[in-house]
């Protein structure tokens, strides 16, 4: 079974953001990028069902500016087959990218698909359901266990309430939790090897897809800052402040 | 305009963060009708009957709806869109499955996690890990929108009678299925309605260990919470994880034990009124939001706390 794994380049998650003074946006010049961090779990997900035997090819696909073949070369060079680009101007809103991908899906037709379940910068948690719907597949969110048995994809997920297990039909999409593996670190002779696996570049029109935006950001800016408080000195100073002055026990 | 709910409901009864959700609803303003999707939900649509504002309740008792799997869910709702300006619901981890599916097939964008409602179509939302706020506008047809319950106050939950009304149509999309659940059993308040939380960290080196914080939980009628570094040691189970990708809380009382403060932890806890950490490194970060911070061995400190109150 062929598998796609949609990859994200965002801020690298140690970097802190900060509001541009304008409170346009978040600045983001001269900032570090990486592949996001949830994206990094599916494709080491990818790479060991290949490992294992159960996939036949992983390929790795990324919406967004040409910068974004930096984080499909590190998808290279942990252990993807070969890349995909579909190149934007900036990065569309989660339902332009799951129709691109419904068409980078219908073009190559793989077993399965799997998504980080959010990206660290905008936070939405939408991608891999939204592309699950276009292209009507069963998804297993927020997954901390897949299995495969012949058609069937078992997806152990993280809940609110605990774990849920759900059988999926392939082809089917994953989006992936923390637990779902630790991703491995790319090693010097495979980022070289990386340089030389292919790496396509696809276009929107290409696809037939027309991206659009529709949720327009009007201001952005810092959250209210909390005060520290005070250092207490014993557990008993602590009791009596939360009792007298917090009034909360 | 015109509001859908979507409730979160285990079939018996409703949860009460469908209360926060209808806050946000009656903030937007407007009809409101309330969908309940679920297996045998006929009491969770009469406790959403009873909801105050509330015109109308939708029902859809069907064997493809249980579990909520979405695949066959999100077909309803978007059906039962249709003529709404807005759909709401949890950003839950239920509400974050099924409503960008939704969304899909709606042929619209959604927003996630809302924290305010400006105005009917502008609603304020955090993102990069809660390090910055949008304020964001959508222009799309219909609205899909989740909301963090922590956010709005909760309406109350009687004061209504609005009729219910059978949806018959029951979708089986034929691509997924429920094979089991691992819930965990809670003697204790549900951490993310909880008025006191006590969450342990790294620091508290074992799941053995997190029994001393059980004491503290008790006397208190906390819920319990963990840290990210907690959960993926394996001390706790993850429906405990406080944080940017588990639980959003903001209790009365948050006490932070053993943990140090990373940044995406504080993005689930940081809005709770009066924050309680007790360390023993007294440079962690999580002192910097803390009101009262206690700089102690915790294994001294907390028997000791339990003690006192």
């Amino acid at each position: 079974m062929k598998v796609l794994v949609a990859i994200k380049r965002v801020i690298d998650y140690n970097v802190k953001v900060r509001v541009k003074a304008d409170n346009s946006d978040v600045d983001l010049t001269n900032v570090k990028m990486a592949v996001n961090p949830f994206c990094e779990i599916a494709i080491e997900e990818a790479v060991r069902l290949k490992e294992s035997g159960q996939a036949t090819e992983v390929v790795a696909v990324a919406v967004g500016p040409s910068q974004c073949q930096e984080q499909l070369r590190t998808a290279l060079a942990l252990g993807a087959d070969r890349a995909i680009l579909v190149e934007t101007e900036g990065f569309p809103q989660p339902l332009s990218v799951a129709k691109l991908l419904k068409g980078v899906y219908d073009q190559e037709q793989p077993g399965l698909v799997i998504f980080g379940k959010q990206s660290i910068d905008a936070d939405n948690n939408q991608t891999g359901q939204m592309f699950a719907a276009l292209a009507g597949l069963g998804q297993g969110t927020f997954a901390s266990k897949v299995e495969i048995a012949g058609d069937t994809v078992n997806v152990t997920r993280e809940v609110d309430g605990g774990l849920q297990t759900v059988a999926l039909k392939a082809p089917a999409v994953v989006t992936t939790d923390l637990r779902l593996n630790e991703p491995r670190y790319a090693s010097l002779p495979n980022i070289m090897k990386a340089k030389k696996k292919p790496l396509d570049t696809l276009t929107p029109e290409a696809l037939g897809v027309e991206v659009k935006a529709t949720i327009e950001t009007l201001r952005v800016e810092p959250p209210a800052e909390r005060q520290g408080g005070i250092k207490v000195d014993s557990v008993e100073a602590l009791v009596d402040k939360l009792k007298n002055e917090a009034k909360v026990i | 305009m015109s509001i859908l709910l979507v409730a979160e409901h285990n079939d018996a009864a409703l949860n009460p963060v469908t209360l926060n959700v209808l806050a946000a609803a009656q903030a937007i303003g407007g009809d409101i009708t309330v969908l309940v999707a679920g297996e045998g939900c006929g009491a969770a649509a009469e406790a959403a009957a009873a909801l105050p504002g509330v015109s109308k309740v939708l029902c859809a008792d069907a064997a493809v709806y249980g579990k909520q799997l979405a695949e066959n869910v999100a077909p309803l709702i978007a059906e039962a869109a249709a003529g709404h300006s807005h759909v709401l619901s949890a950003h839950s981890t239920n509400g974050k499955n099924t409503m960008p599916r939704v969304a899909a097939l709606l042929d619209v964008n959604m927003v996630s996690d809302i924290i305010s409602v400006e105005s009917e179509d502008t609603f304020k939302r955090p993102f990069y890990a809660g390090n910055a706020i949008a304020t964001v506008k959508s222009s799309d047809a219909v609205k899909v929108v989740t909301v963090r319950h922590t956010a709005f106050d909760a309406t109350p939950a009687t004061g209504g009678s609005a009729a219910v009304e059978a949806l018959a149509s029951a979708h089986d999309a034929g691509v997924s299925s429920f094979v089991n659940e691992e819930i965990v059993k809670l003697d204790r308040p549900e951490l993310t309605a909880a008025r006191v939380v006590v969450s342990g960290g790294r620091g508290m080196g074992s799941g053995e260990n997190f029994k001393i914080l059980e004491g503290v939980a008790d006397k208190l009628n906390a819920a319990m919470g963990a840290s990210r570094a907690a959960v993926d040691a394996g001390f706790v189970p993850n429906d405990m994880q406080v944080g940017q990708t588990g639980k959003i809380v903001a209790p009365e009382l948050y006490i932070a034990v053993g943990i140090s403060g990373a940044i995406q932890h504080l993005a689930g806890m940081k809005d709770s009124k009066v924050i309680v950490a007790i360390n023993k490194d007294e440079d962690a970060p999580i002192f910097q939001v803390a009101d009262y911070g206690l700089v102690a061995d915790l294994f001294q400190a907390v028997p000791e706390l339990e003690a006192q109150i």
